[in-house]
């Protein structure tokens, strides 16, 4: 696969070189292909392939929850946002956290006693399955999709900065690698992987923070005192990152931003425990007491991080400096984006560089690599086994597979389908395409389609087959709806403003978050459909067969399924 | 198991019991929760001049409310764990009482 990579990039790799980074890029990657080969060997039949056997423990489990969760937007991300916007950008930080209570109180126990694979199993125990898992399985595609996409672009980009090679390449190159791991490792091997993932990013978290207060010879009150008036290493005049409203404030030009604030904060909170990726890393634990363990454990590392991210994203602006034009720009300077505009993903692999010199930045942009390809893997495998668990064996084969192995292997096919056509659209919308706005598309949908009808399930023992489907159908096509008509959206406009001296991004909703909107709408819809819909004896007959096992984990997957 | 034995287990009080011990914490930690939670944006969106008051040094109350949003997920998930310790006994006892 290198020498394939390598020949496609031969011709046009004018800056293409062997790079510190890339060569530790290589080593993670040949450690965790070695773990790829030993998982093979164990990666057979569906309890293996799908949910690990079942096998992994309690701090692993939360390992790997962290690590599918520091994905490219976190890392990458947040400290970009936070380095230049301040304040707002740290407001992900916290509702990124936040969002595991909702995940450890509601979620993660009864959805593992009650499922099996995916998320679409709590639901098909009491509704009509095939029109339930049909639709819960569009929607984790959806949600796997746009997340996926968010993480390719951002990694095109990247890798196209860090060591030269061209964004088609990069891109195929990382879909390649991620299909080795999901297709020949299943669930185990895409564990190990981030478990490995988040420990290296945790020590560069750790580092890199490390290094930032040195600069302030690790006194708190003179980092706070230089966050307070930043002027990115005297490039700008200063500024109080530690204000907040830099962002979302209400302005003249954005009247709206402190409601576009909160939405995004409901988004937050309530998106993470509806994310397909997140989810299915439940079924990998023995029971749902470990399933308890690990969210205590996810929760542990990931507050640690993003109170980490106050260090590496307020200090990045008191260190690297900003500027608009090309030619003024050298290593210490917030690289510039494709379209001129400041690259906000390279502020944390900048950073790096000047306070850690050349291997620093090698292995921040190493860790960097190794995040999007984990992330990646996690996401196909979530969607690979919704569409082969949900899909194919349960609405077009009537929950039976015909032969022994065949879910399995359509999962894998289904792997292939989905990295193919994921790398395909993230290569044809290039880098002009804004990665935060998927990755909120994703959170959205996830709280808005997802959650309504995973509480509702365990909890109200009227919901009934309308109900969960008009409420997957109704959060799925409003948060959809809402961002095509933000000024994000394809019929966004800009219009002139009094008062404002740009001109200002408008659409037909206000917001660039549809939560606030999308969320109640997705919670009306599954209610009102389970009120206008029939009774259903059925459904509300084994409404105390869903509690039990939800309650006592009486009649659970058990683990050992190889 | 047949749907009598789950009907069976689901009206014995011991399984009553364990779910209203349960919801007697779920409930009102999640409202709480919620409640915290979106008092930061609420607060910091529509009242931005009274949270941009520096309090300790240049550190401003909206950035300490946000830092207190990890404390208040630590203990409350440090108060699940201890709560969920007592459901675990209580389950153990009723499935042992019921014979599964």
């Amino acid at each position: 696969m290198f020498t394939f990579l390598a020949q496609a990039t031969a011709p046009a790799a004018s800056g293409f070189k062997f790079t510190p980074a890339l060569g530790m890029f290589l080593a993670f990657v040949a450690v965790t292909l070695v773990i790829t080969y030993f998982s093979a060997r164990k990666a057979t039949g569906s309890a293996a392939y799908f949910a690990a056997g079942r096998s992994i423990k309690g701090w692993q489990n939360g390992l790997a929850v962290a690590g599918d969760y520091m994905s490219a937007a976190s890392f990458l991300g947040i400290s970009g946002i936070i380095c230049l916007s301040g304040y707002d950008g740290f407001m992900y930080s916290v509702g990124f956290l936040v969002a595991y209570l909702t995940v450890l109180l509601l979620v993660a126990e009864p959805l593992r006693n009650a499922g099996k694979y995916t998320m679409a199993d709590l639901l098909a125990y009491r509704m009509n399955p095939r029109p339930v898992r049909a639709m819960a399985s569009l929607s984790t595609l959806t949600v796997s999709t746009f997340y996926m996409i968010a993480q390719m672009v951002g990694a095109g980009g990247i890798i196209e900065k860090l060591i030269g090679i061209p964004f088609a390449p990069a891109v195929i190159g990382v879909g390649a690698l991620m299909l080795v791991y999901v297709v020949f490792g299943g669930m185990l091997a895409t564990t190990w992987v981030q478990i490995i993932k988040a420990m290296l990013l945790m020590c560069g978290a750790f580092a890199l923070s490390w290094m930032v207060l040195a600069k302030f010879d690790f006194s708190l009150g003179r980092f706070f005192d230089a966050v307070a008036a930043a002027d990115y290493a005297g490039s700008k005049a200063a500024k109080n990152l530690l204000d907040p409203g830099l962002k979302y404030g209400a302005t003249l030009a954005n009247p709206w931003g402190a409601w576009d604030f909160l939405s995004l904060a409901l988004g937050l909170v309530l998106g993470t425990a509806g994310l397909p990726h997140i989810l299915v890393r439940f079924y990998t634990v023995p029971d749902a007491k470990t399933a308890r363990v690990s969210v205590v454990w996810a929760t542990a590392i990931i507050g640690v991080f993003y109170i980490l991210t106050t260090f590496f994203g307020f200090g990045a602006a008191t260190i690297l400096k900003q500027s608009l034009v090309a030619s003024d720009i050298t290593s210490a300077f917030i690289p510039l984006d494709a379209k001129g505009q400041l690259n906000g993903n390279m502020v944390a692999p900048t950073l790096a560089l000047v306070l850690g010199g050349d291997m620093f930045y090698a292995f921040i942009s190493a860790v960097a690599f190794a995040t999007i390809l984990a992330v990646v893997a996690g996401l196909t495998m979530s969607a690979s086994t919704s569409f082969a668990h949900d899909f194919y064996t349960n609405v077009i084969h009537h929950g039976k597979p015909k032969t022994q192995g065949e879910e399995v292997r359509v999962a894998r096919i289904t792997a292939f389908v989905v990295g193919a056509v994921s790398i395909s659209l993230a290569i044809q919308l290039g880098s002009s395409i804004n990665a935060a706005m998927l990755v909120g598309l994703a959170f959205a949908v996830a709280a808005s389609a997802n959650l309504p009808v995973i509480l509702f399930s365990v909890f109200w023992k009227r919901f009934n087959t309308a109900g969960a489907v008009s409420g997957l159908v109704v959060g799925l096509a409003s948060s959809i709806l809402l961002i095509l008509l933000s000024k994000n959206g394809p019929w966004g406009w800009e219009a002139v403003v009094p008062g404002v001296a740009k001109p200002v991004k408008m659409g037909f909703f206000p917001l660039e978050n549809p939560g606030i909107v999308s969320i109640p709408l997705g919670f009306l819809g599954a209610y009102f459909g389970t009120i206008f819909g029939k009774r259903d004896p059925e459904a509300e007959g084994k409404f105390a067969e869903l509690s039990v096992r939800a309650e006592t984990g009486l009649g659970s997957e058990k683990s050992g399924g190889h | 198991m047949t749907q009598l034995d789950w009907n069976r287990i689901a009206a014995d009080p011991g399984f009553a019991e364990l779910k209203r011990a349960k919801r007697r914490f779920i409930i009102p930690a999640t409202i709480f929760f919620l409640v915290y939670y979106m008092a930061l944006p609420v607060l910091v969106g529509f009242w931005p001049e009274m949270m941009k008051k520096p309090v300790l040094g240049k550190v401003n109350s909206a950035y300490l409310f946000a830092l207190s949003q990890f404390i208040m997920t630590w203990v409350i998930c440090w108060l699940y764990v201890r709560a969920a310790r007592k459901w675990d006994i209580m389950n153990a006892e009723l499935l042992k009482r019921l014979g599964h």
